[in-house]
């Protein structure tokens, strides 16, 4: 029952979105608002469908009705209750029904807010955002129903992967997708001012905070990817390059380009096909990553692919495409922007610069990606791409794009003067010299990390002198105490503060991506109970190996202690996990993970009869830098995007307090 | 500042002291990061906790306790796997695309930038804004006082 | 709008066609080095005893196989073809060695037992064989002619029609 129910109403959504899509269209070109009307009502009815679609697949997969073939392959009748609600997304048809969720989510909310206003341009951004969602609900009407029927039902399901059976699989796919279907919305109104021909810059300011915050969630999402790896997985690492990996960085990549080449249109009206191109490759390259995580043409972690839905992506992807970059071409003369600077050295040349890197990045990780392919069509032989040439060529790369956060907020607009430049970046590069000085000489010699560390002293000098500067001229100026200052400044100039944070926390993920790397310290070592094993300043020791059951699988574990010179420090207890359908069994990290360093251990082999256990262990120096970094570009983005009224209520209760 | 210092510290001693026998533990895991774990997905053997990667190190290990070069221990592999199990493709032949492109496609965009910024600026009729210098010196006490 | 226009959006015709091809290829394929080249040589210790090594096999034409008893569906669908193959060529000459990789001894001989295996199986301990053959996963099937040349791999579980043929053509080649 509930599986036709769900597919009829899927279907009757589908039905919605189209009508919601051609009925705005219509309407704007005959001028009807009762169309208008009448299709706007039609997306809000869809996200209630679509809402519905979801509460029966959470009832069925909470009151494990095997009767559905997705709620039998994604959970089992013992799971936990968050387990079985997580296992919505837990493979293909479940995550095209979250994400055609999310996307009537946020085009029902782009048209509560905005729909009745700008009757010229609105129907087209709803009729893209409808175009978007109708795509996703074809793929599950067509091709992969999530409420397709299971008989003769099972007595119980084969349930999650273990490795998703965990409450990181709550957070992750969640955070991604808000950040991919975010994209959407920025996009829609770029397709709308080209389709309308109304290219002025309206639409990148209702759009910038869409575009910030699907921004965040996006880079929350690739952040927490990498924390779950590196606890759970088991080989110390948080990143591999896979295929799926690289598809959620690359629009990363350039949605962070976007968000800086947008303030030179917005200030000096410049590069509008530029931030068209952009934003349309952005939402491109996130239907590319959903192309390859569900085609299989790939190997991939992440892969779950299935029958012709790769190539309905491919098609999607090809029409998006075509669609968007010909009306960019069509539209060009209309762009054309009056393009004026002072000077060559300027705060343009330098967010021109950014976009220049960053879309290397992007390049060189789309290249890497393809080249596989491009490989054995060209040559018939299959090669691999991996970390080595990854990091070769991205690693230059990202020192340049280090640098260019330290130059680019200080330079003028416009023209930048010597006076400006000696002003702005003596005493920066001051501290950078001084700072890989001493680091230097506590024994710092790898050529990477010492770069690093300058360019990061760099721009942390620029933004301390930045803070610095401005809160003691308003100390000055208003009469308020420092602190004070600074906190009426950050909510004064939102963006710029909240940016220069966000810069902030790039640098410190930076300096713990560089010296966790360079300065990683690995041993593996076959122990039998009592002996030990030196690594660094640590001493391990081995104790015993334990079993016990679990609810879903049996547990094997190594009790170990942990000393620093004659100082007990911690007891770690890595292990596997041995799931009764799964040929080899799941790691089980224990690790002390602390903000200087994590001592991280993995059981890599035992005797059954516990005589003896293969440990390997790891020093990660300043691992936790890079999830700290994370954080802190999470506050820079709130600061930046704070809203205004709250805003108001604040600096009211800020000058109470300085009078 | 401090911050730094104290974790600078931290990394000296586990930059320093080796184990004997641990120059072969390098080499091995130098090579070994760059083949691929053929039972995983996108791993290098060095880090792949798979028991094929665990057995796959110790023939790197038995090779270059041997006097292999590393690009004989590569070798030996790619002549049993094929290229695939390289997990960087080696420089030559095609394989320059996906090495050069990338630099090259900076380089260009670097060029670009160049060459737009400076038509911009040629663009923009050299206005120059005159201030009164009057006053421009009496702001300019000013803020020297506020110093 | 000039055909220079067009090329923007027509730049993104050669990548979807790029992509589109890699429908037509399998990212579990990977062809093998070693066809056309001798075979690598080994020696096992067979289950039950007794060795087991290519220069043993003495010119005669041979099917290896690499198996696991954990490796479901496909070892289990191709074990009685191997076995039927190696009663009725046995006497034409032709060898089947079956080795078993990173396997509990207890599940494998429970394999070997379940289908009846009477050709040689053997485990790779330390996995030296399967690294040397540039194994990739199981099954997977090398037939090596009697000049101890690989003349064919083959990935994933046998089909009749496939084994059989290869099979011919061992035994016919000279």
């Amino acid at each position: 029952m509930i599986s036709t129910l769900g597919h009829f109403v899927l279907f009757l959504a589908l039905g919605l979105s189209l009508y919601a899509a051609a009925g705005a269209v219509f309407g704007a070109r005959t001028r009807r608002e009762d169309w208008r009307a009448s299709s706007r009502n039609a997306v809000l009815a869809q996200f209630c469908l679509v809402t519905l679609a979801i509460f029966l697949l959470e009832y069925a997969l909470i009151t494990s009705d095997f009767s559905l073939r997705y709620v039998a392959n994604n959970s089992t009748r013992g799971s936990l209750v968050r387990y079985k609600i997580a296992g919505l997304w837990g493979s293909l048809e479940g995550s095209i029904l979250l994400w055609a969720w999310l996307q009537s989510l946020f085009s029902a909310l782009v048209v509560a807010r905005y729909g009745d206003r700008h009757e010229a341009v609105m129907p087209y951004v709803q009729a893209v955002l409808q175009g978007i969602a109708a795509f996703f609900l074809l793929v599950m009407t067509f091709a992969v129903n999530p409420f397709t029927p299971l008989v003769p039902v099972p007595p119980d399901g084969r349930g999650l992967n273990p490795l998703l059976e965990v409450t990181d699989m709550l957070v992750h796919p969640l955070l991604l997708y808000l950040g991919y279907v975010g994209f959407s919305v920025p996009f829609a109104f770029a397709m709308a001012a080209l389709i309308t021909g109304r290219l002025t810059d309206e639409w990148l300011k209702y759009t910038r905070r869409w575009t910030v915050i699907a921004w965040l969630f996006l880079t929350g999402g690739i952040f927490y990817g990498g924390w779950w790896s590196y606890r759970t997985l088991g080989w110390g690492g948080y990143w591999a390059w896979d295929p799926v990996e690289n598809a959620s960085f690359m629009p990363w990549l350039t949605g962070t380009a976007f968000i800086h080449s947008v303030m030179i249109q917005e200030r000096k009206r410049m590069l509008k096909v530029w931030n068209l191109a952009l934003i349309t490759l952005t939402f491109a390259l996130v239907i590319f990553g959903t192309f390859l995580t569900r085609s299989g043409i790939l190997a991939s972690v992440h892969a779950f692919a299935d029958g012709p839905v790769g190539a309905l992506f491919l098609g999607f992807l090809a029409l998006v495409l075509l669609f968007s970059l010909g009306l960019i071409a069509y539209r060009a003369d209309r762009l054309k922007g009056h393009g004026e600077l002072d000077s060559i050295v300027s705060r343009e040349s330098a967010f021109l610069l950014n976009n220049v890197v960053l879309i290397g990045i992007c390049f060189t990780v789309f290249l890497g990606t393809i080249f596989p392919l491009l490989t054995e069509a060209i040559r018939g032989t299959k090669i691999s791409v991996g970390t080595p040439y990854f990091n070769r060529v991205s690693v230059p790369l990202g020192m340049a794009l280090l640098l260019l956060m330290g130059i680019g907020p200080l330079i003028a607009w416009g023209r930048a003067s010597w006076n400006n430049l000696r002003r702005n970046f003596v005493k920066p590069i001051l501290v950078a010299a001084a700072g890989t000085a001493v680091v230097f000489a506590l024994g710092v010699r790898q050529a990477e990390a010492l770069l690093a560390f300058c360019c990061s002293f760099f721009v942390v000098g620029t933004i301390a002198l930045e803070f610095f500067q401005s809160t003691r001229a308003r100390a000055r100026a208003t009469g308020e105490r420092l602190p004070v200052a600074f906190a009426a400044l950050l909510l004064k100039s939102r963006r710029r503060y909240g940016g220069l944070i966000v810069h902030l926390g790039v640098v410190i993920a930076i300096i713990g991506i560089a010296v966790s790397s360079v300065y990683k310290v690995e041993r593996e070592v076959t122990l039998k109970p009592q002996e030990r094993l030196e690594i660094g300043p640590y001493t391990i020791q081995f104790h015993d190996l334990r079993a016990g059951e679990q609810p879903t699988h049996v547990l094997v574990w190594a009790n170990l202690s942990v000393s620093k010179g004659d100082r007990p420090l911690a007891d770690l207890r890595p292990g596997q996990r041995f799931y009764p359908n799964q040929q080899s069994p799941f790691a089980s990290v224990d690790a002390r993970y602390h903000w200087t360093e994590d001592l991280y251990t993995i059981l890599s082999t035992f005797e059954r009869d516990g005589s003896s256990a293969t440990i390997k262990a790891m020093i990660n120096p300043m691992m936790a830098w890079i999830w700290i970094g994370g954080v802190v570009i999470l506050l820079g983005v709130l600061v930046a995007v704070l809203p205004e009224r709250r805003l108001a209520m604040l600096s009211v209760r800020v000058k109470a307090q300085a009078t | 500042m401090r911050l730094l210092l104290a974790t600078a510290l931290l990394l000296g001693p586990a930059d320093g002291a080796h184990a004997a026998g641990s120059d072969v533990e390098d080499r091995v895991r130098e090579i070994a990061s760059e083949l691929r774990c053929v039972v995983c997905q996108n791993l290098s053997v060095a880090d792949s906790p798979s028991d094929l990667a665990r057995e796959m190190r110790n023939v790197v290990r038995d090779q270059v306790q041997q006097g292999k070069s590393r690009e004989e221990v590569q070798a030996y592999f790619v002549s049993r796997y094929g290229e695939y199990v390289l997990l960087a493709p080696p420089k030559r032949g095609f394989n320059l695309l996906v090495w050069g492109l990338p630099f090259l496609a900076v380089l260009a965009g670097g060029g670009v930038v160049y060459l737009v910024a400076r038509r911009w600026a040629e663009q923009k009729p050299g206005v120059r804004p005159t201030v009164d210098p009057v006053y421009a010196e009496r702001v300019r006490r000013e803020l020297k006082d506020r110093e | 709008m000039t055909w220079k226009r067009l090329l923007i959006p027509l730049a993104s015709v050669p990548v979807i066609l790029l992509l589109a091809y890699g429908f037509r290829t399998d990212p579990k394929a990977i062809p093998s080095p070693l066809v056309k080249k001798p075979a690598p040589e080994f020696r096992l210790t067979v289950f039950g005893g007794g060795e087991i090594s290519l220069a043993g096999l003495k010119g005669k034409p041979a099917v290896l196989n690499f198996w696991a008893s954990w490796c479901y569906p496909a070892c289990y669908e191709e074990a009685p073809l191997l076995e039927a193959t190696w009663r009725k060529f046995k006497d034409q000459g032709l060898m089947v060695v079956g080795v078993d990789i990173q396997d509990k001894e207890a599940n494998a001989l429970e394999f070997i037992q379940r289908f009846g295996f009477t050709f040689p199986n053997a485990p790779d301990p330390g996995s030296k064989v399967s690294i040397d053959y540039g194994v990739y996963g199981v099954p997977e099937t090398f037939f090596v002619d009697r000049h101890g040349h690989i003349v064919y791999k083959h990935i994933g579980a046998l089909t009749p029609g496939i084994l059989e043929a290869q099979v011919q053509a061992l035994l016919k080649g000279s």
